[in-house]
């Protein structure tokens, strides 16, 4: 985060002559005024119609939304998902970052570049690609039809296209703050006798572990409430492989808005909560 | 120079081999599908599928959408940036930490709030109504889903930028005559202006392939309020696979052409930094 200015800095600038003239205050609460305007309007008026739409019935209605077959294993399914695609990312961005903060080797801005794709790329593209791959039509489609497996309208494709999605979160949060803080103190473990692994528990590992919270986080939330890419590849069968953005749509759909904002609901808790675990990591780090 | 230079550190070769196998696995081959199965449907086929009229109509609405929503996220993202940066005000901080929601927020659930709120009877839709302006199931609605996915980018980039212009310049230019538009054309746009072109940039490659919040609010009439990545999973349900690939590759190339001009403007802006002595 950017952050605001300073107290000192603040206490500065309001103690400079000419500032507090009649313009300079009527364009701070014009500004003031449109941001919040703005905000109001395309962020809180939607965060609140989320809550407010949800419990419109009643806590009771409420809670009997999540009583609901489907909706349950929608849930299960999201956190399953999640359960697979979070800690392999995680050791994919902490391998990356290792290779790429570490060492100096050719072609490397192109692998970071390589990294970052699929944050450029459509969902519906990410999940796409897995459809030309294993779909009925696709590449494979006829080998694993003779052998009965089924990836796309099933768990598999959920799992990998979500995994395209979340691919580069972690990296990309290590990366940088690992080649800030450079090779000194792990160069000094290593010279004096640590081994690989150790060196990395030890010395890099509390030097990263805030970044490496933050990414987690950040991948996990995308994980549990990415739509396009799962939408793709997952076939829509109640119950079966509809996760908890996709039980959302089912449910808005057929009208069901009660139902539809209650799982909406849990999603913005969830997001609110990554925003929490953000501000205190920013916190940590300062 | 050799592929790498020395390091007394462990773990290049396993740490680099499992990156890269990995990342070939999920993302490069992939990709790679994709643009194979554009390349068996000949130039003929590709050209007629990618020039089709829906398919036309469909650019013109993401396209468009796109550049007017980060047009907006700019104005009002560079106005939500200088108030965070420059102004205390009770819930700044809360605010602040607010900005990053939309990456948060699933894209689903913005995409059913957004609808809510502005449908005819939403809270600000009734308003609307009577004026004439119909957001909810209307190109204006793809334009509202896309100015909110979009708004975290440009408030984020621009917010270090606005951090570092020299508050002495503008006190000296105050000093010396110049008025308050002057100080912003002259002092303070050209210190922000790569981080508003990078913010730009990124809000709009994010809107351009964006689908979960648009399909609520749009409607998704075909020609008229139907997006590309929306086409693109018609096509897929008709089975029609060759005709998805085509208009993939085609958003595959554009955000291909994006992210390099977000690497470029990136560089373009550090430069900037640099050269400024900061």
């Amino acid at each position: 985060m950017a952050g605001g200015p300073s107290k000192e800095m603040l206490a500065e600038i309001a103690s400079r002559p000419g500032r507090d003239t009649l313009i300079s205050s009527a364009v701070k609460y014009v500004f003031i005024a449109l941001s919040l305007g703005f905000l109001a309007a395309l962020l809180f008026a939607p965060l609140a119609t989320v809550f407010i739409t949800a419990l419109s019935k009643g806590w009771e209605m409420y809670f009997e939304s999540f009583k609901d077959e489907d909706t349950l294993a929608a849930i299960k399914l999201t956190l399953t998902v999640a359960a697979i695609v979070v800690p392999t990312n995680t050791i994919f961005g902490i391998a990356a970052a290792w290779a790429i903060a570490k060492f100096e080797f050719r072609g490397k801005s192109f692998l970071i570049t390589l990294i970052d794709l699929p944050i450029a790329v459509s969902p519906v593209i990410s999940g796409l690609v897995y459809v030309l791959l294993f779909g009925a039509q696709g590449w494979f489609g006829l080998w694993l039809q003779e052998r009965d497996i089924s990836i796309i309208f099933a768990v598999p494709g959920i799992v990998l296209a979500t995994m395209f999605v979340t691919f580069p979160y972690v990296a990309r949060e290590l990366i940088p703050l690992m080649q800030q803080l450079g090779n000194d103190e792990e160069e000094a473990a290593i010279t004096l006798g640590a081994g690989g692994l150790m060196t990395f528990f030890h010395v890099t590992l509390p030097k990263i572990r805030w970044g490496l919270v933050y990414g987690v986080i950040l991948c996990n939330a995308r994980a549990m409430g990415e739509f396009g890419a799962v939408s793709v590849v997952s076939g829509h069968v109640r119950g079966l492989t509809t996760t908890m953005p996709l039980h959302v749509e089912i449910l808005y759909n057929e009208y069901n808005f009660v139902g539809a904002f209650a799982v909406a609901s849990l999603l913005t808790v969830l997001a609110v909560l990554t925003l929490i675990i953000k501000s205190l990591v920013e916190m940590k780090r300062k | 120079m050799s592929f790498r230079q020395p390091s007394i550190l462990p773990g290049f070769g396993l740490t680099l081999g499992f990156s890269t196998f990995f990342l070939s696995a999920i993302v490069l081959v992939p990709l790679a599908a994709l643009v194979m199965k554009t390349a068996t449907m000949g130039w003929s086929d590709f050209w007629r599928v990618a020039t089709d009229a829906r398919a036309l109509a469909s650019y013109r609405l993401s396209f468009g959408a796109s550049m007017l929503a980060a047009t907006l996220n700019s104005v009002f993202g560079f106005i939500i940036a200088w108030t965070l940066v420059r102004y205390e005000f009770p819930g700044r901080k809360l605010i602040d930490s607010l900005i990053d929601m939309p990456f948060a927020l699933p894209t689903a659930v913005s995409g059913i709030a957004l609808t809510a709120v502005f449908a005819e009877n939403g809270w600000i839709g009734q308003y609307l109504a009577p004026l004439g302006i119909k957001v909810a199931y209307t190109w204006i609605g793809v334009v509202v889903a896309l100015t909110l996915i979009g708004l975290p980018f440009v408030v984020r980039s621009v917010q270090p930028a606005i951090a570092e212009v020299q508050r002495d310049l503008e006190d000296a230019a105050e000093t010396l005559g110049a008025g308050r538009f002057t100080i912003f054309r002259r002092i303070v746009l050209p210190t922000v202006f790569p981080a508003l072109a990078t913010g730009f940039t990124l809000a709009f490659a994010r809107a351009v392939g964006e689908y979960g919040s648009v399909i609520f609010i749009a409607g998704n009439l075909p020609m008229r309020t139907e997006i590309t990545p929306l086409l693109i999973v018609i096509k897929l349900e008709q089975f029609d696979y060759k005709g998805a690939a085509a208009l993939g590759f085609i958003m595959l190339t554009m955000s291909f052409v994006m992210l390099l001009s977000i690497n470029l403007l990136q560089a373009w802006s550090r430069r900037r930094m640099v050269a400024a002595g900061r």
